[in-house]
């Protein structure tokens, strides 16, 4: 039997991971097996760290405004690494403005503050590539 | 870097690419073997022979005492001097959800981009010795692919969870200050499945009286005496700033080298071949049963009348193995 398997990863420098933890908490309590990383990971740490866990999603929460550069830089190297039925979610202080370029970039779905925990975990369910048996 | 194409997922390339070092392959077929009990036997017959070659470390202990953060520190030891490493990663399962949240990973964020490291988290999926079934064959996949040293981080254990014993060449064993009732209550659990005790956070209060209570533990323990026991080390370590981690290197070389003398190493894995080889027969004996008893249209029957007292479950079960015949099992 497969679990949906989810990296919750926190790049860059911004230190809040409450939100991070809470939507971890809320996809284990959806049935998923959720690989939390920890604060400041480089793109290069999440893109291994997916390959190595085999994940079906990686879930990205950024507070710090460096999501341009982040996002883009962890997906080409997912991408780099052969991850290409791994989809991408991103949360955190994100500019309406910049939603439509993260899309571009590979985002299945972004965040922005007020979100609710349902409609995370509905679209983390929605963005799963593989099958699951 | 290249695009790396997307490995198909028949078995028999995936173990090719896996075993020659296509960390892709690797990571797709160990979700193979976790999630998919009618693919196993294919791939284990592919990479059997292959397996064998690393050393396999375990590292248990309760909740907090720092095994995680231990295993990064032996992980950079293994590492400094030039040997692959791969470790596996258990936590548990949530009983109501079915998911989990696995967090070892955030004490080894430094070995993620280390291409001579591969860390695989994996969840206990209801299964209570401290592992999941899949972790055995999980680590088998890693040592056909090529890994030296292989590390088994169990979930935070209590007084029962000792399917490392089993796995494992050396277990280590961590405790920390702070947690002194717990030891009494391990007293006879996990630390007798020890190899090399561990006293982490050794720089805070209590170290010395936690030392003193495993050394007193160690002496009464039956098996203490006689010239052909090992006694388990106590090593002081503080794994946060890797303090006593040379030593903890040390301790566990010395317990290699013990059971690389005589017997001692071919006695353990015959010991533990011998256990795998009851429990895989009674589980596929114990289908090949019941699916034959559901053919003859007689298993619900049976337990309609164990449920009901006219049969009693021992009558029952021996019915059920009536049904067996040759050729019925494996199917």
């Amino acid at each position: 039997m497969r679990k949906v398997r989810v990296l919750v990863a926190k790049p860059g420098l911004d230190g809040h991971d409450r939100g991070a933890k809470v939507v971890a908490r809320a996809l284990r309590d959806a049935g998923m097996e959720v690989i939390y990383t920890g604060l400041h990971q480089t793109p290069e740490q999440i893109a291994n760290a997916a390959l190595q866990e085999d994940v079906d999603i990686v879930a990205m929460s950024i507070l710090s405004g460096a999501h341009n550069t982040l996002v883009p830089k962890t997906i080409n190297l997912m991408h780099s690494l052969g991850l290409d039925d791994v989809s991408v979610l991103v949360g955190g202080i994100i500019p309406e403005d910049d939603v439509p370029g993260l899309t571009r970039a590979g985002v299945a779905k972004v965040f922005g503050p007020g979100s609710t925990l349902e409609s995370i975990v509905a679209a983390a369910k929605a963005s799963v590539r593989r099958t699951v048996a | 870097m290249s695009v790396v194409p997307l490995p198909d997922l028949h078995t028999e390339s995936l173990v090719a690419a896996a075993c020659a070092g296509d960390r892709r392959a690797l990571s797709r077929l160990i979700s193979l073997v976790e999630n998919d009990p009618a693919v196993r036997p294919a791939v284990l017959a592919k990479i059997y022979p292959l397996t064998g070659r690393a050393r396999l470390l375990g590292v248990t202990g309760p909740p907090g005492v720092g095994k995680s953060t231990l295993v990064n520190r032996l992980v950079g030891s293994f590492r400094a001097g030039g040997q692959q490493v791969a470790v596996v990663a258990v936590d548990p399962t949530s009983p109501f959800s079915g998911g989990a949240i696995l967090g070892d990973r955030v004490r080894m964020q430094e070995r993620a981009v280390d291409p001579g490291v591969f860390i695989r988290s994996l969840a206990t999926r209801g299964h209570l010795g401290g592992l999941s079934l899949a972790t055995r064959d999980v680590v088998r996949v890693m040592d056909a692919a090529g890994f030296e040293i292989i590390i088994v981080e169990t979930v935070g254990t209590g007084q029962s969870e000792v399917d490392i014993m089993d796995l494992a060449h050396t277990v280590i064993v961590v405790s920390a200050p702070g947690a002194g009732d717990d030891i009494q209550a391990q007293k006879a659990g996990i630390l007798e499945i020890a190899d090399v005790l561990v006293v982490n956070k050794a720089d805070r209060d209590g170290a010395d009286q936690l030392v003193a209570q495993l050394q007193m533990m160690l002496d009464l323990a039956p098996s203490s005496s006689g010239a052909d026991t090992w006694r388990p080390p106590i090593v002081r370590v503080v794994a946060s700033e890797g303090t006593g981690v040379d030593a903890l290197m040390a301790a566990g070389a010395d317990h290699a080298a013990w059971l690389a003398k005589g017997d001692r190493m071919a006695e353990r894995l015959n010991r533990r071949a011998g256990r795998e080889l009851f429990e895989l027969v009674a589980h596929m004996a114990a289908n090949a049963a019941r699916i034959a008893a559901e053919a003859d249209g007689q298993w619900m029957q049976l337990v309609a009348d164990v449920a009901a007292r006219r049969l009693d479950p021992y009558a029952a079960a021996r019915t059920v193995l009536s049904f067996l015949s040759a050729g019925a099992v494996g199917r």
